[in-house]
């Protein structure tokens, strides 16, 4: 009996193909709309997270402006903080613009990092030679590491490896050079999106780097977490320390975690998403009406049809189930086209914008469920209508 | 003699419009035995389409007991009412009322379709009917590719189907030519003589002689007459 309805239904909705196909169009712009929407936040949403998560997955940044007596943290500082629970590494850092030189030519305006030895434990740093360590920093090396742009300027055809050159007038030995994609610092990242462009970057031991500035404090620091479960814990216990070591002025330094920073992006994105689903919903709203519009129009013009059907011996709950049937068969199509649609615009989008595409199932099974219920909800009505009409006024109105 | 299948006692119908109750049929008494061809004859306004109405089960009596096939139809509620039509009653209108955009045997098909009857059953049983009213070469032209007198025959072909009780005629010539028309009242004569019970709601005389007895129907009440006396 189903399957007669939906055979009828299919029949009447074949039927007028051109009114279908218009009817159809709202409930298709409505899910594109949304389908597209979803799925391009979402592969956008997706490429900030993994590229965040490269950058900065299981580290925090200390940024300090100390206190007029004590302008940054010490040596003690850091060493009372690096053996802190769940802590796998220290990084202090400390940068400067400098002009370099390396036999006859100049470089100007090259960004100089001073970094401790966990700055260099990520094994895809370093792209040729070696990176700092504990023993570079404890003896003030004169030792550098060089990204590409750097190598490119100064020893463009040679091994750099070994090469000297001269920051502050102390002379430098390159020892290693970072691998070409290494973009994976987080501070690096944020100043090249901020378009505080140098002409490469060198870096240094942070105790070498200190000696160069005369400088005895550090104002920024990098924590590495070992366990990214207990960072509040572990950020608590850092507090501790800065606090003792700032007097217990909070105001004096500042925490920047960067899973959290993540949670927060996350967070806006979603309240996009869903802000922007919303409006292209009202299209679907719109869509819906359409079909409502169209589905009345069916029962009057159908009366007949549906007085004689009564009479034949469909019963009222039949009569509805069969109109329907047609609304939702109609919305569910218009949503079928409009998940392939919305698919293929934001595949469009993506190769244009340069985001990964993926099929978003959650949108495709929201969108498919949004317009089935767009089609009972608006079809409810009319086919109500229809099943309540009286057989012999609806036969007689021929 | 033989059982009867309908039996009607005090069926009174009234309508309320523009605020007035308005008694269309006043205390009817009606049986019809099995295997009768019963025309109810009356003019306009006389309350036939209301008879019609309640005995076809599209309108139950206000007052009154109907009794049709041994079960008390008049107090059921639309979606019973559906389920007697579909077997007991088998409807010819005077406008054929074909659906246009299905061909003869999906016309024969539908009160099957109603009935729950399965697909290859049906088909056979439409062919079978379509064959029966002489329409055999007929099966898929459409409705608007048939004449009138040929549509007619579908439609008592689909009335057929379900086997039902009464087969239930509205003016069933009062859209065709008299040759036409005479032609459906032999197929009635014929499928009388096969068994079936007919009962046909007319004006019209002339039509109303086909049948073996006639019923006459004034102001809402019945008269028994007889097809020689009119």
């Amino acid at each position: 009996m189903l399957k007669e309805s939906l055979r009828m239904s299919w029949k009447n909705i074949t039927g007028n193909k051109m009114r279908t196909f218009l009817t159809m169009l709202g409930i298709i712009i409505g899910v594109t709309a949304i389908i597209a929407l979803i799925t391009t936040v979402q592969g956008a949403t997706n490429e900030m997270t993994s590229q965040f998560a490269a950058l900065g997955a299981g580290k925090v940044t200390v940024s300090v402006t100390g206190t007029p007596i004590k302008r940054g943290l010490s040596s003690e500082d850091i060493a009372r903080i690096g053996a802190c629970d769940n802590i796998s590494g220290v990084d202090p850092g400390l940068s400067f613009t400098r002009h370099v030189a390396a036999g006859g030519t100049l470089l100007e305006d090259v960004s100089i990092e001073g970094h401790g030895s966990a700055y260099f434990d990520d094994p895809e740093l370093i792209g040729q030679g070696r990176g700092l360590t504990d023993m570079d920093m404890s003896r003030y090396s004169q030792v550098c590491v060089i990204d590409g742009d750097v190598k490119a300027a100064l020893f463009p055809n040679e091994n750099a490896i070994g090469q000297e050159l001269v920051i502050c007038g102390l002379t430098f030995t390159v020892v290693g050079v970072t691998s070409d994609d290494a973009s994976n610092d987080v501070m690096r990242a944020m100043t090249s999106m901020t378009g505080m462009s140098t002409n490469g970057t060198i870096l240094i031991p942070y105790q070498t780097a200190m000696r160069a500035l005369g400088s005895g404090t550090i104002n920024s620091l990098t924590l590495h977490i070992a366990d990214t479960a207990l960072t509040d814990e572990t950020l608590s216990d850092v507090e501790e320390v800065l606090n003792a070591a700032f007097n217990y002025r909070d105001d004096a330094y500042r925490i920047i975690n960067l899973d959290s920073l993540l949670d927060t992006m996350n967070t806006m994105t979603g309240m996009m998403t869903t802000m922007l689903a919303g409006i292209a919903s009202i299209a679907l709203l719109v869509g819906g009406i359409g079909i409502m519009n169209m589905m009345l129009v069916s029962v009057s013009e159908r009366t007949t049809e549906i007085g004689l059907r009564k009479a034949l011996g469909a019963r009222p709950v039949l009569i509805q189930v069969q109109f329907l049937m047609e609304s939702v068969l109609l919305s569910l199509m218009g949503g079928i086209v409009g998940i392939l649609l919305g698919n293929v615009v934001s595949y469009v989008i993506a190769q244009i914008v340069g985001i990964g595409f993926a099929v978003n199932l959650g949108a495709v099974s929201l969108a498919f469920g949004f317009s089935a219920s767009v089609g009972i909800l608006f079809g409810w009505a009319p086919a109500r209508k229809a099943s309540r009409l009286n057989p012999i006024e609806a036969l007689r109105s021929m | 003699m033989t059982e009867t299948i309908l039996s009607m006692k005090g069926i009174i119908k009234r309508y309320r419009m523009g605020g007035e109750d308005q008694t269309v049929l006043r205390g009817i008494d009606f049986e019809v035995s099995k295997g009768e061809f019963v025309a109810v004859l009356g003019p306009s306004g006389s309350g036939k389409s209301t008879l019609m109405n309640i005995i076809g089960c599209l309108d139950t009596p206000s007052e009154g007991t109907y009794v049709l096939h041994g079960r008390d139809v008049s107090r059921l509620d639309e979606s019973e009412l559906a389920q007697v039509r579909s077997r007991e009653i088998g409807f010819i209108f005077q406008q054929f009322q074909l659906l246009q955009r299905q061909d003869a045997l999906e016309n024969v098909e539908l009160p099957l379709i109603y009935a729950g009857v399965g697909t290859a059953e049906r088909r056979k049983r439409a062919q079978v009917l379509l064959e029966r009213v002489g329409l055999g070469d007929k099966l898929h032209h459409f409705p608007n590719q048939l004449s009138g007198g040929q549509q007619q025959r579908v439609a008592i072909a689909r009335a057929l189907a379900n086997h039902p009780t009464i087969l239930l005629a509205d003016e069933p010539t009062g859209a065709l030519d008299q040759q036409t028309g005479k032609q459906v009242m032999n197929l009635f004569h014929d499928l009388n003589e096969e068994g079936n019970t007919i009962i046909m709601i007319t004006h019209d005389i002339a039509i109303a002689r086909h049948a073996r007895r006639i019923v006459r129907l004034l102001d809402g009440c019945m008269t028994e007459g007889v097809a020689e006396d009119a």
